[in-house]
């Protein structure tokens, strides 16, 4: 009797963890499952959307087109690029941002207000207001002309276009991860530095050998989250460019040549989808190097 | 204890000039949303409008008739994704964390392995899948798929373990059932948690460009992001139209911040403990 009951009640149990897991088993099966697979089968098929849908199978054709597609190339180089600057710059400036304001500053919530506008801001507005001070006679190109320093023509000049880009989201993100730095910057011990100022470290000193190793585990997640974030570089460049990834491919990313192929030319639908498992992989594979390069596992 | 001045006065000297950087271009386009067309094209540099003006931010409303739409399009879709999010994250996160049933470890491994696909991959599926629901152009179509979340699935199953038993126990023997114990006992006390959901699955839904942009082609049903590509697209050289319409999508996000500040922190502190 005993076990029956208990059986009755396992069930229930059963039954309401199901029905408190629906909500988020359907949405996440027909939008994120469902997807994944279909996003498989699309990537190996040639994909025509007019009236109704056609597929047509073509194997490895769609990733084998990569190597002779020089939009690709580009778009790959552009956003490597793009990648190899911001990640470190970004991380770089986070924590010297997040250490000058935890040495015990006045003013401490002030200056954390502040930083954290461009956290909130959206990206449509955030690269509204660069292109408006970008302009070719706006603020920017003003105060370099005020300093005696060459003025750029930054939306227009495929030579600078990408690097404008860099330079508004090394200055949106970096904030973000000042504050993930900041809270681990709080949980290292007191006594730490305590001991070493008794043996007469420097400012500087202390950073280097106290500071930096500490955050060893958080530096790791900080640059796992900048690749990902930086690997998927869109808004900027389509709002940059009016969606072309212009001038001359210049801002051309990974991301946005997948959209222009899935949505804006007709039957590279299937491409698009390789395309972008392939950044998937890349994504990865840049994942799982600076963990083994960083030798941190304890993370995720 | 001892300081050495230097030291400070280095540090505070690298602060000060960043916040300066950071709010340098925020005034710069407030300014500007303040000045006439004519004091924009001059290319003259004054901070302080030669000729002050609260006219752009008439002129957005009645020049662009659908950009009170948008903002109203952006806020209902913001706030009932970010509904739907609290509550069906929140279920999920105490399922997992409370309840026993067959397959809650699969179900809990896959909403991780969810957490590392990249957005692009079921980008176009989505699409095709939406077409299929007639859901283009739609309410639903930006906010279902996007109703749930496993970051912050996995955010509300941790904070649930380390929830107090008692509570719980003490209401089922008041007769409460689960449902009755979740939604009346233990979702009020879960506050901090949702505050920190609710400011981030906000301001996802709110600044979200590409689901929008690859979602919604009928002007009237556009976001406030997608609105003002447009927006920009046809007043090419007004940058005081420009800058008036960003103040005006950025401001509610302000607004939200001042009301959740503490619990910002909390949860991106949370995101780097993940």
């Amino acid at each position: 009797m005993k076990r029956g009951k208990s059986f009755i009640k396992r069930t229930r149990e059963a039954g309401q963890g199901y029905l408190f897991m629906t909500p988020v088993l359907v949405i996440l099966g027909i939008f994120v499952i469902a997807p994944i697979l279909y996003a498989i089968f699309l990537s190996f098929h040639k994909v025509q959307l007019l009236g109704g849908s056609h597929y047509e199978f073509r194997g490895l054709d769609n990733f084998l087109k990569v190597t002779f597609d020089d939009r690709a190339h580009i778009a790959l180089k552009n956003t490597v690029l793009y990648v190899v600057i911001v990640v470190p710059l970004q991380t770089m400036l986070a924590l010297v941002l997040a250490a000058s304001l935890n040495a015990g500053m006045k003013g401490q919530k002030f200056f954390r207000i502040v930083y954290f506008l461009p956290t909130l801001t959206s990206s449509a507005v955030l690269t509204l207001i660069f292109m408006w001070m970008y302009n070719q006679n706006g603020l920017i190109n003003h105060l370099l002309n005020i300093l005696h320093l060459p003025t750029y023509n930054w939306i227009g000049d495929p030579d600078v276009a990408l690097i404008a880009i860099m330079i508004m989201n090394i200055w949106a993100t970096a904030p973000f991860f000042m504050v993930i730095y900041l809270a681990a910057l709080q949980d290292i011990p007191g006594s730490h530095y305590e001991a070493a100022e008794l043996d007469g470290a420097s400012g500087m000193q202390k950073f280097w050998h106290i500071t930096v190793p500490n955050l060893r585990p958080v530096t790791s997640f900080v640059v796992i989250m900048g690749l990902i974030g930086t690997f998927q570089l869109f808004d900027q460049s389509y709002i940059f460019s009016a969606g072309s990834g212009g001038p001359n491919n210049s801002t051309l990313t990974v991301v946005l040549l997948i959209y222009q192929y899935a949505f804006k030319s007709l039957g590279t639908m299937g491409y698009a989808a390789a395309l972008a498992f392939l950044l998937a992989i890349i994504i990865l594979i840049a994942t799982l190097l600076q963990r083994k390069f960083s030798k941190e596992e304890s993370l995720y | 204890m001892k300081k050495r001045p230097i030291g400070r006065t280095i540090l505070y000297a690298i602060l000060i000039i960043y916040a300066v950087i950071t709010i340098f271009p925020f005034l710069w386009a407030l300014s500007s949303s303040f000045k006439s067309l004519g004091e924009i094209v001059s290319g003259t540099i004054y901070f302080i409008p030669e000729n002050f003006t609260l006219d752009n931010y008439k002129e957005i409303f009645t020049r662009e008739p659908l950009f009170g739409r948008w903002l109203l399009n952006s806020l209902f879709i913001a706030a009932a994704g970010t509904f739907l999010n609290l509550i069906f994250n929140s279920m999920a996160g105490y399922a997992l964390a409370r309840l026993t049933f067959p397959g809650k470890k699969s179900i809990f491994i896959i909403i991780l392995a969810v957490l590392m696909i990249p957005f692009q991959v079921t980008l176009i599926p989505n699409f095709l899948i939406l077409k299929e629901l007639g859901w283009l152009n739609t309410y639903q179509g930006m906010i279902i798929p996007g109703a749930v979340n496993a970051t912050f699935i996995f955010m509300m199953r941790q904070f649930f373990i380390n929830f107090p038993k008692e509570v719980e126990e003490a209401a089922a023997i008041d007769g409460l059932g689960k449902f009755g114990t979740f939604f009346r006992i233990v979702l009020p006390l879960a506050k901090p948690a949702l505050a920190a959901q609710t400011i981030f699955v906000f301001m996802a839904f709110w600044n979200d460009f590409m689901r929008p942009l690859v979602i919604l082609s009928d002007e009237s049903m556009f976001t406030l992001p997608l609105g003002l590509n447009s927006f920009k697209g046809q007043f090419i050289s007004f940058w005081n139209y420009i800058m008036a319409a960003s103040m005006v999508f950025t401001l509610p996000i302000l607004v939200l911040y001042a009301f959740f500040n503490r619990y910002f922190v909390k949860g991106i502190k949370f995101t780097g403990e993940k």
